[in-house]
């Protein structure tokens, strides 16, 4: 009997039903009613998004699949092709940290490994609360080592990522997954249902009781009584997950399977609706053969369920023997459980009675789409408005601080967890300002990186948007990529409340804007909406996965100074821009004013040069500068060295020191050069229409600073390199 | 020198140590099916870095008994040459062909770094292109890799020379911070009394070309090689 306490159960509302039932031509039965709560949900549906979404740039030649499938795919040439895309695991990962981390990167490992790609690379994007508080601590703990256990064991490195504290994250951590594969591009497949009376297989582990309502449950806000939805958050077995990608990817290079499509959230009424609503068929299922963990499960509970680990394959007839016999090698069952039909619906029989028949178009494609009402947040005017306060007059003790804030401190406590060596492509260690892996056999390599910054987006949308897409390129073109692709997962609050929307929207305009500028297609990603516990909505949070390549992976440097004796260089210009920084949150407990101004025609010269003369061997390190300012730019090129060395920088730039110092203006690299070929570079910067000077020299044990002759700062390196090291240690082991 | 590598479910370095064999060292090189029973003539087998039926029960404790490891066994009796890096050591401590067990790293942590190790006999098979302390970069990555054994064990193992790689600082020397995961004397590598099978946790596939930061895993590959 369906009435308003089960709809509300099921996050649908009135209208929605009354759809559901006209859809269907009939009233729908209670497993009916779960399969359209969950392919209607917001996290799979994208009802709020889809209408925005539209405004993200998603073509370019080199394109093989956008957004609408398990993941993109971008032509890398030489017959290669990269499958990438990032996805959240917030929901689960507030209720259950280990569990839910562990998960989020076997979900995103399957989009990768079901289009025949063999997944090379992980990268996290993590925002937790501030770590003074022992819950924010335990949460971080849980996660990190949950991504550990999926990710080491079974075998997928992961190289990079990013780290962020701040009070709005507290019950509501965001973990993001990012995960990216190689294939070959004759090698690829899709979710396809192809082939009227074409079996229809069950692989991988068996179907219990857990995660039965998950995407729901990430479709909703958490309340004061979450605890109880732990039973919703699946359990990991990365050891069955790497006997399915094996035997996966081994169907799949023999050419012995038509479609496959992971089980992820939604389960099984995911894949066997969208695969053949991708195929224009049907598809017919009996539940009674799906292998089963537990007795008693009703038609229901099998069709919500997100047990881990499991995959939904179409073959043709013949070849069923064959595939069977792979999946026994790996000691994995392949179950008949099917066949696909001319369509139009889903039928499900369980116990000899037809449980479900329902138009597959309805549950896939005809769920309504949202132009949920905007509002402009009343917040933003107060909050926009800066009266800059006094400048510090200790900047040496504004450094060290700065220097040991968590997000920006050394990050080694949470990446040698992660086996991120494993595959051996890892070319530039985690900490350094992309991932670069080598691609055996050929003289390229893929660099990728994670970023984006929750307060610029809080206190300026738009810009926030923008600058998220400019500093992940200018990430990579630290290293010398020039990007090719974006993924980006946006984390969000309650998209019915009309001040998350308008954020959502800002947001997203910024992005396709910066998108544009850099001429990189948007190949997928995944909203996560309702980030919101007891009325309290996360910083609105895009996190840019962007992709890119270096053409020559042995001229590869780094963020760190190479030699004494060398020329800092400064790309770009120091204007006076303190809003949203760091500095103001950290120093004067400031968060406020506009993040900093973005030209992106600037951004593009000044990354160009950086690619440029990396590519030509000019430079020795070039590293971002971002989150604290040129002065912590400049003491991480100083810590990060083997051995560390100092420098010493002279500034003439006519404006507020602290702003000088720690300002976050964009459109700015600091690299350092040797004196022979400083001529070479700055005259590539001019060519570009880059501001290029000398700012410094590399050298000595200490970190020294003057502005107009004057010294503002002088401190050794070896006490930035302790406060810098010991900073997350220390945080993390308070008991 | 033909080699094979062993490929248990959950094994994860079998690719990477295969490339480096043929790729790096060109080699001819196999893989060797766990539920097999033919060591297809290979000179030394490699038993590689993963997590073998995904670590469950204890690290390595089901590997051992798979059909493959029957032959192994024979294998090194016979003299067999047999390495066992990482996992592969740890299912060499299983399978008894080397004393001692692992226990959890002292920090309780997965540990993936590179770290300092010195060659403390270079009269081996796998070592002898090495000078006696001399140091190596060589990454980790594992959790179990605390080696334990009790004290006559160690006596034994110390007095037989049977530790060949001790985790040590830049300069050589075995202090406890160098010590990461908190082994027995430092040991990362152990060897069995005949000389044939060695079992080391730090992973030298990963430490064979420079691009990817060292190239000292060479030494003990090369070591096999040049017989």
């Amino acid at each position: 009997m369906i009435d308003p306490k089960v709809l509300s159960d099921h996050n649908l509302t009135i209208e929605e039903y009354e759809r559901i039932a006209s859809l269907v031509g009939r009233e729908p039965n209670i497993t009916e009613l779960g399969i359209f709560s969950l392919m209607w949900s917001e996290h799979c549906s994208y009802k709020s998004s889809k209408a925005f979404l539209k405004k993200l740039p998603t073509k370019g030649k080199s394109v093989i699949q956008g957004p609408g499938e398990n993941a993109g795919i971008i032509d890398i040439g030489g017959g290669l092709a990269i499958v990438f895309k990032i996805e959240s695991h917030n929901h689960p990962s507030f209720i259950e940290p280990f569990q839910g981390a562990a998960t989020g990167v076997g979900g995103i490992l399957r989009d990768i490994f079901t289009m025949g790609a063999r997944p090379i690379a992980l990268m996290d994007s993590l925002r937790f609360g501030p770590l003074d508080n022992p819950k924010n601590r335990a949460v971080m703990d849980g996660v990190v080592s949950g991504i550990s256990s999926y990710g080491n064991s079974i075998g997928v490195p992961t190289v990079g990522g990013e780290v962020y504290f701040h009070d709005c994250y507290s019950k509501n951590p965001l973990v993001n997954v990012f995960c990216l594969g190689l294939v070959e591009k004759k090698k690829i497949f899709y979710a396809k249902a192809e082939g009227v009376g074409n079996p229809v297989l069950y692989v991988g582990s068996k179907t219990g009781r857990d995660g039965i309502h998950g995407a729901t449950m990430a479709s909703a806000e958490f309340g004061e009584e979450t605890e109880h939805k732990r039973p919703n958050v699946q359990v990991g077995d990365p050891f069955k997950e790497k006997l399915l990608l094996e035997a996966c990817l081994e169907v799949m290079d023999k050419g012995l399977i038509v479609g496959i499509q992971d089980m992820g959230a939604a389960g099984l009424t995911c894949s066997t609706a969208e695969m053949p609503a991708k195929s224009g068929t049907g598809i017919s299922i009996n539940l009674d053969r799906v292998p089963q963990r537990e007795e008693g499960m009703t038609p229901y509970e099998i069709l919500l369920s997100e047990s881990q680990e499991r995959m939904l394959i179409v073959a043709r007839k013949e070849d069923v023997a064959e595939v069977q016999k792979v999946f026994a090698k790996w000691d994995l069952d392949a179950v008949d459980i099917g066949e696909v039909t001319a369509g139009p619906n889903i039928r499900v029989s369980f116990r000899g009675e037809t449980v479900v028949d329902v138009p597959v178009d309805a549950v896939v494609n005809l769920c309504p789409v949202y132009r949920r009402p905007s509002r402009k947040p009343a917040y933003l005017r107060a909050l926009q408005k800066l009266d800059l306060p006094p400048q510090t007059d200790d900047p040496g003790a504004a450094l060290l601080r700065l220097i040991a804030r968590p997000m920006i401190a050394d990050k080694e406590w949470i990446f040698r967890q992660y086996d991120h060596m494993v595959q051996i492509n890892t070319a530039l260690l985690p900490g350094a300002d992309a991932a670069v892996l080598r691609i055996k056999g050929q003289e390229r390599a893929l660099a990728m990186t994670l970023d984006g910054n929750g307060l610029y987006c809080y206190l300026d949308p738009r810009t926030g948007g923008a600058i998220a897409v400019a500093e992940a390129c200018r990430n990579l073109a630290c290293v010398g990529a020039r990007p090719i692709g974006v993924t980006n997962c946006l984390n969000f609050g309650n998209p019915e409340k009309p001040e998350i929307m308008w954020q959502f929207k800002k947001i997203v305009e910024g992005l396709a804007e910066a998108c544009r500028t850099f001429s990189i297609p948007v190949t997928g990603g995944n909203v996560s909406f309702y980030n919101d516990t007891e009325g309290f909505s996360i910083h609105p949070t895009p996190v840019l996965g962007v992709v890119g390549l270096i053409d020559d992976v042995n001229r590869l440097i780094g963020p760190a100074f190479k030699k004494e004796g060398e020329l800092i260089v400064l790309l770009g210009e120091n204007t006076e821009e303190l809003g949203a920084s760091e500095y103001l949150r950290t120093i004067h407990g400031l968060e406020q004013g506009r993040p900093p101004a973005i030209d992106l025609k600037r951004e593009l010269a000044v990354q160009d040069v950086s690619i440029e003369a990396i590519a030509r061997g000019l430079v020795q390190s070039a590293h971002d500068i971002s989150e604290g300012g040129l002065a912590v730019c400049a003491a991480e090129g100083c810590v990060l060295g083997h051995p560390a060395i100092g420098c010493i920088l002279d500034l003439e730039d006519k404006v507020r020191t602290d702003a000088l110092l720690f300002g976050e203006a964009q459109s700015r690299i600091m690299v350092s050069v040797s004196e022979v070929r400083l001529p070479e570079l700055l005259e590539l910067a001019a060519e570009k229409g880059v501001p290029a000077r000398v700012i410094g020299k590399t050298g000595g044990k200490e970190l020294a600073i003057r502005k107009s002759g004057r010294e503002v700062l002088r401190l050794p390196v070896v006490r930035l390199f302790e406060a810098w090291k010991n900073s997350l240690p220390e945080a993390l082991s308070v008991r | 020198m033909k080699f094979g590598v062993v490929v248990f479910p959950g094994s994860n370095c079998d690719y990477d140590t295969l490339f480096v064999l043929k790729n790096v060292l060109r080699q001819p090189a196999v893989f060797l099916w766990h539920k097999d029973h033919d060591l297809q003539g290979v000179d030394c087998v490699i038993l590689p870095g993963g997590f073998s039926y995904g670590d469950y029960l204890r690290s390595g404790a089901i590997a051992r008994f798979s059909p493959l490891m029957q032959e192994v066994r024979e294998f090194a009796e016979r003299g067999g040459l047999v390495l066992g890096i990482c996992n592969g050591f740890q299912v060499l401590l299983e399978l008894g062909l080397l004393p001692g067990a692992m226990l959890r790293n002292k920090g309780l942590k997965f540990l993936c770094q590179f770290v300092h190790l010195r060659v403390d006999n270079p009269e081996t098979q796998f070592t002898r292109r090495a000078r006696r302390g001399q140091v190596l970069r060589l990454p980790i990555a594992h959790f179990d890799g605390h080696y334990f054994s009790p004290p006559e064990t160690l006596r034994n193992i110390e007095e037989n020379g049977q530790v060949v790689l001790r985790y040590v600082d830049e300069k050589g020397v075995p202090t406890e911070a160098a010590n990461v995961n908190g082994s027995a004397a430092s040991i990362a590598g152990l060897i069995n009394r005949r000389g044939n099978v060695l079992g080391i946790m730090p992973h030298p596939e990963r430490a064979s070309e420079a691009l990817l930061g060292s190239e000292d895993g060479l030494l003990i590959f090369e070591s096999l090689v040049r017989l």
